[in-house]
């Protein structure tokens, strides 16, 4: 066995454990959080009073123009200052969440007002409130529009997850980096890191598919298949 | 008794309605006409609040409101009109995502808390009557357009309404599909069932509707029975406007 091919056995369990019990974690946590909050800042966008609408704007506003390396530092290195001390995690949680609501608020935004204004009327006409039209006419045919865009935004997410590395996180990146360091082989190691990241991402592309078909049943009749 | 008084409905500064008024008896047909912009769909919408006049009147059995541009009326009662009514759209509008049989038990299960296996014998029921019960677990998409709007009937008069609203009701189909439509409501008018329809078919209105209401810019110009409208019109405007029906073939055929 030549030596990198080693060296890459070697520390595919570090970095696999690294990424099951960091990367994984952190990824679905975030997204959760992140997708709740999207979903509660869509819904003040479209119909919110006004007030609320211009601060939930200021934060989206916020978040989408600044990076994510700043904000991360913000959170975790900057807060203590103010008192506010976070273990890296919660930090790490707190500015992936930010981040996913503030991109995908405006998705889903935009996938509620696509669905046609008689949607709305037909669900209005038998008497449901806005709520119920929202629940059973509107979301079931949004969430399949929603889902290619909200999946680019999931597996963004996998990949971003590496920064948190600067926040002394132990996920894939940074055990790759702490191996790379004692080893001198960051070609070796990166690349791992960078092929275990590309399997995490394609496992989840996988689920966005099943999900398709799943949510898409009725659609497949329009497309012929 | 459904009857709307002295309706004024804006859409911004342009005065859609002005002071119209209609009255709808029990076990009646009555049609809308006239031309486009004329404000016959908005005062149906009006009927069950789609549309929010800005003044006017409202009596639908014992439900009252009385509009004006500075209050909002009671939610339940907006709630409760729109269950007391049943409204069939242009474009259908069924739910996509639902079956055909889903897509009439919805308002049951959903609004009328009803449990669903007897919303599902209801809706089965209903889809007896309109013709299409062999296609009740069909998915919408794969339906024509006549078979999409007789489901969207069966979906208005699940509940039960008082009354059945019919926004051109054929205006999307081709002839032949909206034949399978007009026999639909014929069928139900001659039931008793009490409708209010917007339409450009003159035919649909002359075949089915016992009253008529002829709108222009906003104002009634004339109504009565359908006979009289459309046999001996007394204002020139619906004259002329009738005689669209009355004269549409080439007058070489007729000799």
């Amino acid at each position: 066995m030549p030596a990198w091919l080693h060296l890459m056995a070697q520390s595919l369990w570090p970095l696999l454990y690294a990424g099951l019990l960091f990367t994984v974690p952190l990824t679905l946590v975030s997204f959760a959080l992140g997708l709740a909050l999207a979903f509660i800042v869509a819904l003040v966008r479209l119909f919110g009073p006004k007030w609320l609408v211009a601060i939930v704007r200021f934060y989206v506003w916020l978040i989408r123009g600044s990076p994510l390396l700043v904000q991360l530092f913000v959170i975790f290195y900057g807060l203590p200052n103010i008192g506010i001390v976070l273990d890296p995690l919660t930090a790490a949680i707190i500015g992936f969440s930010l981040n996913v609501g503030a991109y995908n608020s405006e998705v889903i935004r935009g996938v509620i007002e696509s669905i046609p204004k008689g949607q709305w009327e037909a669900a209005f006409s038998m008497g449901m409130t806005r709520g119920q039209a929202l629940r059973r006419a509107i979301l079931p045919q949004a969430a399949r529009v929603a889902l290619p865009p909200l999946s680019n935004s999931f597996i963004a997410l996998v990949k971003d997850t590496s920064l948190a590395a600067v926040l002394t996180v132990p996920e894939i990146f940074q055990a790759a980096q702490r191996i790379a360091s004692v080893t001198y082989e960051p070609l070796i190691l990166y690349t791992e890191a960078a092929l275990i990241y590309l399997l995490f991402s394609s496992v989840l592309s996988s689920a966005q598919v099943r999900l398709e078909r799943k949510f898409g049943r009725h659609a497949l009749f329009q497309s012929g298949s | 008794m459904i009857r709307l008084e002295k309706i004024d409905k804006y859409f911004g500064s342009h005065r859609v309605l002005s002071a119209v008024d209609l009255a709808l008896e029990p076990g009646n047909v009555t049609a809308l006409i006239g031309p486009s912009g004329s404000g016959k769909s908005t005062l149906l919408r009006c009927v069950n609040l789609l549309e929010m006049p800005e003044a006017g009147r409202l009596e639908l059995g014992d439900l009252r409101i009385e509009f004006s541009r500075d209050s909002k009326p009671a939610r339940d009662t907006v709630l409760a009109i729109r269950r007391r009514t049943g409204m069939v759209f242009q474009n259908f509008q069924l739910f996509p995502h639902r079956t055909v049989i889903e897509n009439v038990m919805e308002g049951l299960v959903t609004v009328q808390k009803w449990d669903k296996a007897r919303a599902r014998a209801r809706a089965l029921e209903l889809l007896e009557k309109v013709g299409i019960a062999h296609k009740a677990d069909a998915w919408p998409v794969t339906l024509s357009g006549g078979q999409q709007q007789r489901v969207a009937i069966a979906r208005a008069l699940a509940p039960s309404p008082e009354v059945l609203l019919c926004d051109e009701p054929t205006s999307a189909l081709d002839p032949g599909l909206a034949a399978e439509v007009v026999e639909v409501l014929r069928q139900l008018a001659s039931e008793g069932m009490t409708m209010l329809m917007a339409t450009h078919d003159l035919r649909l209105a002359a075949s089915i509707a016992r009253n008529v209401l002829f709108l222009s810019n906003g104002v009634v110009v004339e109504s009565g029975p359908s006979r009289e409208i459309f046999t001996r019109p007394r204002e020139q405007e619906t004259a002329n406007f009738v005689s669209t029906l009355t004269q549409s073939l080439p007058d070489a055929w007729a000799s």
